[in-house]
């Protein structure tokens, strides 16, 4: 007979604090993670003719879009770079970030059956969905290299080698940040609408404005000029300083300002805490109330 | 056994009533500026507690402990707490007040299938049905022919499960399941499909855990039967509160029924309330007649018989359309159905759109000394229970007492639950040497 380790027995009890979190489960739970990250991905294109290449289609698409509607029609300057590259760069982080939000703002509700029914630890859903768009990520970034590169070798645009190394190299701590941001935003989302369904219907939009507000489709550089004095408001967006990064990784764009970078790192630090600790709360006896 | 594997310490659950199901984000502000507004103009208290939410204990002041290698019936009614409990202790909701100490892994046997995606080949669903239910990826690869060999998939493995049919699908997912080896198992039969052959094999795998594996089971069922031969442990719950707690489970499982509303004891029922309403088979009267067609009112003799009678009226007749009656015993075991459907289908008698009147004999010298219910059994064969004989079903009861036989051997009641007197075939000596 297994002799028993006493630290592994499981204490239910109400009301436990805020902070507390089943880390062992997780751990525990590892193999479960990366069997959801496959379903996600081969569920979603299974029974699709081109499969996985709907990861590129998609963001080489909307780029062209912009490039027609924004810099073509309405002649938004792109800081320098040829627009096409601009877009795709803007939408490599803005993708992650809205693909997540979008995906965990639903991980209660779309879960409620299975969480009615058999316990693992709940933070296991989001930590799924996070990596799962990764993958989307990693797919765009290579659209991204692949569009970059053709650009360089006909000259349009002058990169050098090592400076794209170290750009790829720092996407990680993009993903990183981002990923924190759009799990903190979303695991609130998903713990209000888990009581008020009226919020199922805001996220769509949220995000759609959210992008508006971000320098997606413009340079953070053009509200500093046009704005001065309040292009610290735009700043207290996150995504404005991680998607300004992006750019000023691969090209000599103008950096974002190490306050507002800061800021925006503290920000989505403290966000991901907070919609954490919600979510946990939340699922706890959500499905009491489902 | 210093450490109980499972203890659980004044557990309670309450539910808000006014706060189940959805609410929208509005109706919350409406409440919530009611109740300021209430508390700013002190309209007085009154007001208040109507306005309130009401509260509901689905669980008050549970305690028990469970040792290893128990097998744990947990009784009681519908709504008695049962399934509350069993969510709490797999971790489900959180209990309001108490506390629980598990020492193991609990899975439950019966949330076959949880977490199967239809898109995904049996293989993958393998996999992660096994990963969902807490199993490694090792594990599960360890037992993956078991697993495959026992659910009878074959050739199909990597066919998505969308393709499946019914009963290839429940035989995969409770095939993963089978084969978790978790140290507490909980069995919910109250969750069980109908399917019988499927019971049977939930109950058969209980058994073989208990008895060959140590294990803890947790076992909820409204069987009886089931509860007394496999419980060495009974917990009896009523209204959310624990009645009482033991070893002495066949004491528990005759209190339980003693519990049991005794609204249709008697030997006649009819149809006030137009209950089981259904576009068949409306029932009218179900009651029971001695041998002279009146009904019964004293202990009926072993030598006569008793019939069962149902009266109603067909609404829309159906070839499948099934009527009869379960005959229990009085601790609620059942000895067997009967219904108009039991001959060849040749013999079958149509029932015509209109009244009618089924009536049916329990043969005399069959059931033994005792008391007896009969419930009555409404349904489209395989399709859909009106009435589950011994399930919420009218219970019609009576007494079997004397006439048991002319022989002087057979004055005082034997033991079992059946009395009948059958011919012995005797040859002697002379004739067997030949």
């Amino acid at each position: 007979m297994k002799v028993f380790n006493p630290t592994d027995e499981i204490v239910i009890r109400p009301n436990q604090s805020w902070l507390h979190i089943d880390w062992r489960g997780i751990v525990q739970y590892k193999d479960l993670v990366m069997l959801m990250v496959r379903r996600d991905f081969i569920a979603r294109y299974r029974q699709t003719i081109l499969g996985p290449a709907w990861f590129i289609i998609n963001p080489v698409l909307t780029s062209m879009m912009f490039t027609l509607v924004f810099s073509r029609v309405l002649g938004v300057a792109t800081a320098g770079v040829p627009p096409i590259l601009f877009y795709l760069s803007g939408m490599l982080a803005w993708s992650y970030f809205s693909n997540l939000l979008n995906t965990s703002s639903t991980a209660l509700l779309h879960n409620a059956a299975l969480f009615g029914k058999v316990y693992f630890p709940r933070l296991i859903v989001p930590l799924t969905m996070s990596i799962s768009s990764c993958i989307a990520f990693a797919i765009q970034l290579c659209t991204f290299l692949a569009v970059l590169i053709f650009y360089a070798v006909t000259h349009r645009v002058a990169v050098s080698t090592p400076h794209v190394l170290l750009a790829i190299a720092c996407q990680p701590l993009i993903v990183l940040q981002t990923a924190l941001l759009a799990l903190g935003v979303g695991l609130c989302l998903a713990s209000i609408t888990a009581k008020y369904r009226d919020f199922q219907h805001l996220t769509g939009f949220v995000v759609q404005l959210w992008m508006y507000a971000s320098p997606v489709i413009f340079p953070f550089s053009r509200i500093q000029q046009k704005f001065p004095g309040f292009a610290w408001i735009a700043a207290l967006n996150p995504m404005a300083a991680i998607i300004e990064n992006v750019r000023a990784l691969f090209f000599d764009s103008p950096a974002m300002p190490l306050p507002y970078l800061a800021l925006s790192i503290g920000i989505s630090a403290s966000v991901f805490v907070f919609g954490v600790l919600i979510y946990q709360r939340t699922a706890r006896t959500f499905i009491d109330t489902v | 056994m210093s450490h109980p594997t499972i203890s659980i310490r004044n557990v309670s659950k309450k539910y808000r009533l006014g706060h189940i199901g959805m609410t929208t984000l509005r109706d919350e502000l409406q409440r919530r500026w009611a109740r300021w507004r209430r508390n700013q103009t002190a309209l007085g208290e009154s007001a208040a507690a109507a306005g309130g939410a009401s509260e509901f204990w689905a669980l008050r002041d549970i305690s028990f402990d469970v040792h290893q290698g128990e097998v744990v019936g947990l009784i009681g009614r519908n709504g008695a707490g049962k399934s509350t409990l069993l969510k709490i202790l797999s971790r489900i909701t959180e209990p309001t007040l108490g506390e629980i100490r598990i020492r193991g892994r609990v899975a439950s046997l019966l949330e076959v299938g949880t977490g199967f995606h239809p898109e995904l080949s049996g293989r993958e669903n393998i996999f992660l049905n096994g990963a969902v239910l807490g199993m490694s990826r090792a594990e599960i690869r360890r037992k993956f022919d078991e697993i495959v060999e026992f659910s009878e998939i074959g050739k199909f493995i990597d066919t998505p499960v969308k393709r499946y049919s019914s009963g290839m699908y429940v035989r995969l997912a409770f095939a993963v399941a089978a084969h978790l080896e978790p140290e507490i198992l909980i069995v919910d039969e109250v969750l069980a499909v109908g399917d019988v052959a499927f019971q049977r094999k939930c109950l058969g795998k209980v058994k073989e855990i208990s008895t060959g594996e140590h294990r803890t089971v947790l076992f909820v069922s409204h069987n009886m039967n089931a509860v007394e031969n496999i419980c060495t442990h009974g917990v009896l719950l009523r209204h959310g509160e624990m009645v009482r707690e033991g070893r002495d489970v066949r004491d528990i499982v005759r209190q339980y029924i003693a519990d049991h509303p005794h609204q249709n004891t008697s030997p006649f029922w009819q149809n006030d309330s137009n209950a089981f309403e259904n576009d068949w088979f409306r029932i009218d009267r179900f009651y029971l007649t001695d041998s002279n067609g009146e009904v019964i009112s004293h202990p009926v003799a072993n030598d006569s018989s008793v019939t069962v009678v149902i009266e109603g009226e067909v609404l829309k007749p159906d070839s499948n359309l099934q009527i009869g009656y379960g005959l229990f015993t009085d601790e609620m075991d059942l000895l067997y159905w009967s219904t108009n459907l039991d001959q060849p289908e040749a013999s079958w008698v149509e029932l015509q759109r209109g009244a009618c009147r089924l009536t049916s004999k329990i043969p005399a010298r069959l059931i033994n000394e005792g008391e007896y219910r009969v419930g009555l059994f409404l349904s489209l064969y395989r399709r859909r229970w009106f009435c589950e004989p011994g399930v919420k079903s009218p219970m019609l009861s009576f007494e079997i007492r004397g006439g048991l036989s002319d022989s002087p051997c057979l004055v005082t009641r034997r033991p079992g639950y059946l009395s009948p007197v059958f011919e012995w075939q005797i040859r002697s000596g002379v004739e067997l040497l030949a």
